[in-house]
């Protein structure tokens, strides 16, 4: 490829926006940029989180702590933390495809807010920056992701000050990119297209942009009491002073449990995409796919006391949070079965990018049957603060929407760039990353149902063979990591052409060339009435006239 | 990868930019406000929620001193609603192409609500607790706190409205006067938050 040489500028207003390499590095406002920026930044700071788990990994494959000391395994845990949900998943997840894929999905050239999409952008890369630099310089913070007092108050305050403003920083970085995604879905569609014709990635970000804004603020305001408790010595989550610890618990989680959504809806959205244009067919109950995302955004904002069953939680609160969670099981069950469905009896091309998806309809299947087993407030009361609570998780946000993200990357890296990414690489990529994963967290249930206690250096020694086979896992993730960067990099540079559609997909992204110019059309945006109308050859389809029902039946 | 991109882009930015139509989309400016607003209203929730949860379940312990007086808090409420009121006008005024009249209601408004934190100032420095003294009186700063910042912001935005109104030159006119109408739904839910904070904090 020869290397572009901008356009002569032809007005007298000078161009303002940069183009060439130089602008994924600049304040642009072009959607596409600011996503790919999103997805290669939070990519950067995924291995950096990479490390720390490696490290963590490293401490545990033995019972005592000898790899480093315990207040810096404290730091290391809290920093995976915080890296990995605040710096990799939810930027990527929402700001990475949604900034990308969402003006396409509506018919729009650009975001609602441009300019306030790249200041959304603009703001996690110095706050990622400061939560690192918080360990070199004075130590990060050590009380977890969660950062419950009185632990957080009681160690060192600097670096727990600065987590504090790096995720005031992220939070706001968060919800402005939800109020953006949600103008943009409900007022910046091209005329014609109805809500219900969306492609459903669009209704997951719409879910997970209403999750934002309604709860992200109630931590930010929750963080600031905190910093408060430590900078000004106020009292409010002190029980020394006569604060409530259990209130910090109820506000933290109001936002948190609705951030394990903020993780995962938009996977479901992203793999509800990709499941579709490799199975050839249609997506299964798109009505129900759309009643089901809305039904877990109501009831997710309602069952954050799950996690604070052994707060001294009175029994109508057990009662009440226990119901409300098993009834998240119902519309996360319909998804589950819909995406079976959608692939029951197509054309599968198990490709990476199917393969990524299979992998998460497994690992998920398995997160969601934990989740489900959680919510029993008997169980939970056994397991709570277990590595059985950190298997589920990581079954949910790895197994889930790591495993989507990477499923994303291989469907629409030939969007992205015009180039075709090297199969084979991908399918090493993914038997690595599926068989590392089950090995590092699989032996992690039993741990936590043996009463391992998680966030501690050292444990019994009857758990070292265990914890070994786990760290073996760990070792096989991250090894999988090595094949997927060489793959990105070098297709980059000389992977074959892609042409505008490999994949033939319907969804609109891929009716425009690839990589799509700078307002994604040249001239008028398509309409695209029916995205999933798969099931009879490409070549016979009219995208202009046939409806998608007629499209499903003469595929049968 | 990047000289790829590079290259699409700028053949499709060197095109004719007349049917790249960016500019037809709407005005979506007060509904992005209007969201965050909602956002910035769940911030107070917080506080308030957190502040309930105290009063119920964390009795003050003995000697601890906290006693809310009402004629000053009464009066900023008082304030606070004719200021919206006040701003009302200037949006009337304007509409009407009154550049005058507008600029009259905005300073009044603007004073309305420096008069508030003035008040605010005054019943501070009279409360018989500090920021530290008791998990409420901790509260009650932060969260009167908290909506003061946005009192304060409010003010700031009325007098750049006041001074972007300005009948020659300004950016404001009777057909075009966003940036007056978003500091106005700023205005009118900062005030409302007054009110349910005035009934949480003071009354019950």
């Amino acid at each position: 490829m020869t290397v572009a040489t901008p356009p002569e500028i032809q007005s007298a207003i000078p161009r303002l926006q940069p183009s060439g390499w130089i602008r994924y590095f600049s304040f642009s406002v072009d959607h596409k940029v600011i996503g790919l920026q999103y997805l290669v930044c939070g990519f950067a700071f995924y291995l950096v989180g990479g490390a720390l788990a490696g490290a963590i990994r490293t401490e545990l494959a033995s019972p005592v702590s000898d790899f480093m000391a315990r207040d810096v395994y404290n730091q290391v845990l809290t920093l995976h933390g915080t890296v990995m949900i605040f710096l990799w998943i939810v930027p990527v997840v929402n700001g990475a495809f949604g900034n990308y894929l969402i003006p396409f999905y509506v018919g729009a050239r650009d975001m609602a807010f441009p300019r306030l999409n790249a200041v959304a952008f603009w703001l996690i890369p110095p706050a990622g920056l400061m939560l690192i630099t918080s360990y070199f310089l004075t130590g990060a913070a050590q009380s977890g992701w969660t950062a419950y007092p009185p632990l957080s108050i009681t160690t060192p305050a600097t670096g727990q000050v600065i987590w504090i403003l790096s995720v005031l920083l992220l939070g706001g970085s968060s919800i402005f990119g939800g109020i953006n995604f949600i103008a943009t879905i409900l007022k910046l569609r091209r005329p014609g297209l109805k809500l219900m014709q969306l492609p459903m990635y669009c209704w997951a970000m719409l879910g997970t942009s209403i999750l934002v804004v309604l709860s992200t603020p109630v931590l930010a305001g929750t963080l600031v009491l905190l910093s408060f408790d430590i900078v000004a010595h106020t009292g409010f989550f002190n029980p020394g002073l006569g604060g409530n610890v259990v209130v910090y618990q109820h506000l933290f989680w109001f936002y948190s449990h609705p951030a394990v959504y903020i993780m995962v809806l938009p996977a479901f959205g992203l793999v509800s995409e990709i499941l579709p244009v490799h199975a050839r067919k249609p997506l299964f109950g798109y009505v129900t796919m759309v009643y089901s995302i809305m039904a877990i955004v109501g009831l997710g904002l309602i069952v954050w006391a799950h996690h604070m069953f052994t707060s001294g939680t009175p029994p109508w609160m057990r009662l009440f949070f226990t119901i409300a969670t098993a009834f998240i099981a119902v519309p996360t069950g319909i998804k589950f079965f819909n995406w079976l469905a959608t692939i029951w009896g197509g054309r599968i091309t198990l490709n990476s990018a199917m393969l990524f998806s299979c992998g998460f309809i497994v690992n998920f299947v398995l997160g969601g049957i934990t989740g489900v087993a959680l919510a029993q407030v008997p169980f939970d009361i056994h397991v709570h603060d277990t590595y059985f609570v950190v298997a589920h998780f990581h079954y949910i946000v790895f197994g889930g929407s790591v495993f989507v993200v990477f499923a994303s990357v291989y469907h629409w890296y030939p969007k992205f760039t015009g180039r075709m990414l090297h199969e084979g690489l991908g399918r090493l990529h993914c038997a690595l990353t599926f068989i590392g994963f089950n090995l590092c967290f699989g032996p992690q249930h039993w741990l936590g149902l043996n009463g391992m206690p998680r966030r501690v250096a050292e444990y019994d020694p009857q758990f070292t063979l265990i914890n070994q086979i786990s760290s073996v896992g760990a070792l096989l993730m991250a090894i999988s990591t090595l094949p997927f960067l060489w793959n990105v990099v070098q297709s980059a540079i000389s992977g074959p052409l892609a042409g505008d559609n490999p994949w033939n997909a319907l969804t609109p992204e891929w009716l425009t060339s690839s990589p799509p110019p700078v307002e994604n059309w040249v001239g008028e945006a398509p309409l695209v009435e029916e995205p999933y109308g798969y099931g009879v050859p490409i070549d016979q389809l009219d995208l202009a006239a046939a409806s998608g029902r007629d499209l499903w039946s003469i595929g049968k | 990868m990047t000289s790829t991109l590079s290259q699409a882009s700028d053949e499709a930015s060197s095109e004719a930019s007349g049917d790249h139509g960016q500019e037809e989309h709407g005005d979506y400016r007060m509904f992005g406000l209007a969201t965050f607003l909602i956002a910035d209203a769940m911030t107070f929730a917080g506080f308030f929620a957190a502040y309930l949860t105290f009063k119920a379940v964390n009795p003050l312990p003995a000697g601890a001193i906290f006693e809310l007086e009402l004629p000053l808090p009464i009066l900023n409420t008082v304030l606070l609603l004719v200021s919206s009121a006040t701003f009302h006008k200037a949006g009337q005024a304007i509409r009407q192409g009154d550049h005058g009249r507008c600029r009259r209601w905005l300073l009044i408004s603007a004073g309305l609500g420096i008069a508030f934190l003035v008040s605010q100032m005054v019943e501070y420095f009279t409360l018989p607790f500090g920021l530290t003294d008791n998990l409420y009186a901790s509260t009650f700063y932060a969260a009167t706190g908290f909506h003061g910042l946005h009192v304060t912001l409010g003010a700031l935005m009325i007098l750049i409205v006041w001074w972007q109104a300005r009948p020659e030159g300004g950016r404001i006119t009777a057909e075009d006067h966003f940036p007056l109408e978003a500091a106005e739904l700023y205005w009118h839910f900062v005030d409302g938050i007054w009110v349910v904070l005035f009934v949480i904090l003071y009354l019950l």
